[in-house]
């Protein structure tokens, strides 16, 4: 009986949970902290008005705020990883080993790699998506609320198991991508490739299904007279990503399932015997990779059109050539994937063709960056933060944007592939370009979704520690590149003379670190003195796009009545020439809250934690859940309710008469 | 909108029933075709390989015109650009790769080599 | 015009709307499911030659058997097409009994198919055989498992045609469910092709 009991379990085990003090440490933080979540929220007796509110809703404007807020706590987990790496490469020379052992250096760079692109780009992209879309092209909701709201648990459910590393079985030690045969189950035995797989798995599908429900969006539901051509340049970003991520993540989907059947019922797709291939893994892998760092950019570069055009007080130059630039950069994406594998061992023609496309593709970005810079040309300019964060974006993804073009080509490449040059290159792209640009947009609408500003001095400071360290951290590495410093080492010799710049670096880190700790004290002053902070008319920015012309924050309807659109900008076009739009009020259809897509992820963390743990019992029972949930939900036959134009009139009364109470405040 | 359909729902039906079968009977005649050629015409594998091939991007576009609709979608055709950039893709990806992984075989040690080149020339 | 009928053509375009902002985000997800498959193609075409001193397909596919699984599929995807007219004149009765015949030959198509990987299994050459069996089994094995999503799809919404008769609703997920099944005969066109085809001329 016993026996059959522990069969149930698995490979689960007391000596899987975390046995030196330092995996204590990480497993006892993530445990207590989720401890003490809980527990405020209970004392507080929130519980309720969670599920209600937060849990349950398809208001893309609050499952964005979820996205954000789990993004921001994954950015500290990211962050604690890279300081950790940092202070393990600025000590660990000669004689001293650092301070952690080499599998666990390799599980954090792995952790890292995962964690940030995975669910801090991912999720700031698609959080932010989620806030501002709608509204921008004059729409109430998505496409598929439910979907959208699915699509969040899926990505909270993959946050969720790679989390669950911490505390029990391992991580990853194979990288960011889990290259085999290290991979394979001969080389990886533990469960750590296990937690990586089904945790992108499970996090990839939700990723899939809001790239069609975005396209879908984009496509469907713009308000009346807004054709594509009259759209914001965010709202075109994000149709260029959106289509990147439908089309490429099932590819990630594919190699991921095949890594797994690998590692579980004994298939040879990449084993070194058996007639596998390794480098068919490579190869697949970066088909999907290469069009993912598009995914995560060609938002932020939409960020950037809607910021520099603001706060330059100029409409955006060269509309037609951005969206051009855009639609060039989607195709051609998929066109340059080898270029993160040129050292594999393919012949010049192969390597030379993909070269050459990736220096192509490097012109309708500089196209996007010589547009924005004639857009602040004669414009009247107002250096906030948001502008700030853009100006920084120039500098570093400049400098990181001609590294890349250096690498493009493939004998310079022999030289640094894999060296730390190739890592400040990337770093620089995806945090001066896509981390640095949803900085700007959070500060840039975080009144509209809230109602007051953030504190604006704190977050210039911030600036300004994230800039200085940023590039104190990573223009060593360039140098360290060049110097032979391979990527990821957890030690080396004291007389190859590495060590100032890893020390160097280190600091970096230290200014980073104040940067994020002015950040977290800003976002804190900033609700404390709320009030103070209001934005009243909705528009604090003097913005152009329709997310401006309701009020903030923005009404959980969006809109009382659709807008209808003439013009590109039009809600500069209406400021311009005074006409004020009346309010109206009308029936308006919205979604019904459900809990069903919450069961849907904790089945789907259920399904990922038995495959994990070869309790295949459990993960059959619980996709098994996940159909029968579908089957329920497909029952439902009135998924949405009417909010009548009294209603409507009710609550948008209610609303002037709070913002006349914090007109007191000013 | 409101507006008058062109044809009789009873003839769209007819149409409809129409295209299907056609649809229906194409596909079986192009399926037994390639099965016949390929079990019964000794020929250049490669040659057969493309006429296979050519056989079955025919069936595709009888299907995706007959039983998909896609030619049928009125206002901007969006599913048809769906289509086109999902086949540009799944072009660049297959061929891609194909072209990718083979010269990776043919960078192989000198006998592989040898063995790759002899494979190539039918000897 | 007065306001109930304005109300009621608001309310009818509504529903076209959504009906087709629906079918469209469906055809966009069958794309997606597109690239999946041709991931998997792209691992075959790498990968078939690699059968490790284990069989290759023209050892092992045997070609009428494969033509009959065809004709099944194909079939059915036809009479789907023919529960789809039936829907669109509402014939409740019709519907059920095309939707019953296309799950029949689905249901034999997959036998079939399952009969025939358990005869491969058993005689050894399983998925742990070679790169060649990994990648053919997965291939094939996938459209399997979509086949199989489909008939129980296709049970379910047999169930609430019987219960709740021809909705608006019904009618508008009988459309995904068909353009569904009819996608999964555009993909097993390419698999026949490829695999089987390819398989027994020695590529």
């Amino acid at each position: 009986m016993t026996q059959f009991a522990f069969a149930l379990l698995g490979r689960l085990s007391w000596s899987q949970f975390p046995q030196d003090a330092i995996t204590r440490g990480g497993a006892a933080g993530i445990v207590l902290g989720l401890l003490f979540v809980l527990a405020v929220i209970t004392y507080l007796r929130k519980w309720k008005w969670l599920w209600k509110e937060w849990f349950t809703t398809q208001d893309p404007k609050r499952i964005g705020v979820m996205y954000i807020i789990v993004a921001l706590v994954m950015l500290l987990r990211g962050g604690s990883d890279a300081v950790l790496m940092r202070t393990q490469q600025a000590v660990s020379v000669g004689n001293n080993y650092g301070i952690l052992n080499s599998n666990h250096f390799q599980q954090i760079a792995s952790a890292h790699g995962t964690i940030m692109i995975f669910f801090v780009a991912m999720g700031l992209m698609f959080g932010i998506i989620n806030l501002v879309l709608p509204l921008q092209i004059g729409a109430r909701d998505v496409a598929f609320p439910f979907l959208n709201a699915t699509s969040f648990w899926l990505f909270f459910a993959g946050m969720a198991l790679v989390n669950s590393s911490l505390v029990i079985g391992d991580f990853s030690a194979a990288g960011w991508l889990s290259y085999p045969p290290l991979s394979e189950l001969q080389y990886s035995p533990t469960v750590g490739v296990d937690y990586w797989i089904w945790s992108l798995q499970i996090a990839g599908v939700g990723s899939l299904l809001s790239g069609i429900n975005f396209l879908v969006t984009v496509l469907r539901m713009r308000a009346p007279g807004m054709s594509l051509m009259k759209m914001p340049m965010f709202a075109w970003s994000v149709l260029g990503s959106m289509s990147l991520v439908a089309f490429a993540f099932p590819i990630l989907t594919v190699t991921l399932a095949l890594l797994a059947l690998d590692r579980t019922i004994g298939t040879h797709f990449f084993t070194a015997g058996g007639g596998g291939n390794a480098m068919m893994y490579v190869n697949l892998i970066w088909a999907w990779g290469h069009p993912e760092v598009y995914i995560l950019v060609l938002p932020a570069f939409g960020v950037y059109s809607e910021i520099v055009a603001t706060y330059a007080r100029k409409k955006l130059f060269g509309y037609t050539s951005m969206v051009w630039a855009i639609w060039i950069i989607v195709l051609l994406s998929f066109t340059v994937w080898l270029h993160h594998f040129f050292t594999m061992g393919a012949g010049s023609n192969v390597n030379a063709f993909f070269g050459i496309m990736t220096a192509v593709i490097a012109i309708p970005t500089g196209v996007k960056i010589f547009n924005w810079l004639f857009t602040m040309h004669r414009g009247r300019i107002s250096f906030k933060s948001p502008m700030l964060w853009f100006m920084g974006f120039v500098v570093t993804f400049t400098i990181g944007g001609v590294a890349g073009v250096l690498m493009s080509v493939p004998i310079i490449d022999y030289q640094v592939h894999n060296s730390l040059f190739l890592v400040a290159h990337f770093h620089m792209m995806i945090v001066g370009g896509v981390l640095f640009g949803y900085f700007a947009a959070l500060t840039y609408w975080f009144p509209k979704i809230f109602g007051f500003r953030l504190h604006e001095k704190l977050g210039t400071y911030a600036f300004w520690f994230w800039i200085s360290g940023f590039l104190t951290a990573f223009i060593p590495l360039y140098i360290l590149g060049f110097m032979g410093a391979t990527r990821r080492l957890d030690h080396y010799s004291a007389s190859l003379g590495w060590q100032p710049l890893f020390i160097v670096a280190g600091f970096g880190v230290v200014l980073i670190g104040i940067g994020v700790g002015f950040q977290v004290l800003q976002l804190v002053v900033s609700i404390w003195q709320r009030n103070e902070r209001r934005d009243l008319s909705g528009d604090p920015w003097n913005g152009r796009t329709l997310e401006w012309s309701v009020p903030s924050p923005a009404p959980f309807y969006n809109f009382t009545k659709q807008p209808v659109v003439t013009d590109r900008d039009q809600f500069w076009v209406d400021k311009q020439s005074g006409k004020k739009r009346r309010t109206e009020y009308e029936d308006i259809v919205l979604p019904k809250n459900s809990g069903l897509s919450v069961a849907i992820a904790a089945c789907a963390f259920m399904v990922g934690f038995g495959m994990i743990w070869h309790m295949y019992w459990l993960a059959l029972l619980m996709l098994f859940g996940i159909i029968t949930t579908l089957v329920v939900r497909s029952m439902n036959e009135e998924p949405e309710y009417v909010l009548t134009a009294r209603e409507v009139e009710k609550l948008d009364h209610a609303r002037i008469r709070k913002l006349k109470e914090y007109e007191a405040y000013q | 909108m409101s507006s008058k359909p062109l044809v009789s729902d009873h003839d769209e039906q007819q149409l409809s029933y129409g295209r299907y079968t056609a649809g229906f009977l194409v596909s079986i005649g192009l399926t037994f075709c390639a099965y016949w050629i390929a079990t019964h015409v000794n020929a250049d594998r490669n040659l057969l390989a493309i006429i296979l091939a050519l056989l079955a991007i025919t069936q595709f576009a009888v299907q995706m015109i007959l039983f998909l609709h896609i030619s049928e979608e009125r206002g901007p055709r969006w599913r048809l650009a769906a289509a086109c950039f999902m086949l540009c893709v799944v072009l660049i990806l297959v061929g891609g790769s194909i072209w990718i992984m083979n010269n990776l075989n043919y960078r192989m040690s000198p006998q592989q080599v040898l063995q790759y080149m002899q494979s190539q020339d039918n000897l | 015009m007065s306001t109930a009928t304005e109300a009621n053509g608001i309310e009818i375009r509504r529903e076209r709307e959504a009906t087709e902002k629906t079918v469209f985000g469906f055809w966009v997800y069958l794309m997606t499911d597109c690239v999946l498959f041709a991931s998997l193609f792209a691992v075959y075409a790498v990968i078939h030659g690699n059968t490790f001193g284990g069989p290759s397909g023209k050892d092992i596919f045997k070609l009428p058997y494969v033509l009959m699984e065809t004709f099944a599929l194909l079939t059915s995807s036809f009479t789907c097409g023919l529960a789809m007219l039936a829907a669109q004149r509402k014939a409740k009765r019709q519907v059920l009994f095309w939707l019953g015949v296309t799950f029949s030959l689905g249901l034999t198509f997959l036998c079939l198919e399952l009969n025939e990987f358990h005869h491969l299994t058993s005689e050894g050459n399983s998925w742990r055989r070679s790169g060649f069996l990994s990648s053919y089994f997965t291939l094939v094995g996938t459209h399997g498992l979509h086949i199989t999503f489909g008939l129980l799809w296709m049970a379910i919404m047999m169930i609430y045609i019987w219960k709740r008769g021809l909705t608006d609703t019904v009618r508008k997920r009988l459309t995904l469910l068909s353009l569904f099944w009819h996608f999964l005969d555009v993909i097993w066109i390419f698999i026949f092709t490829i695999v089987y085809l390819y398989g027994s001329i020695g590529l």
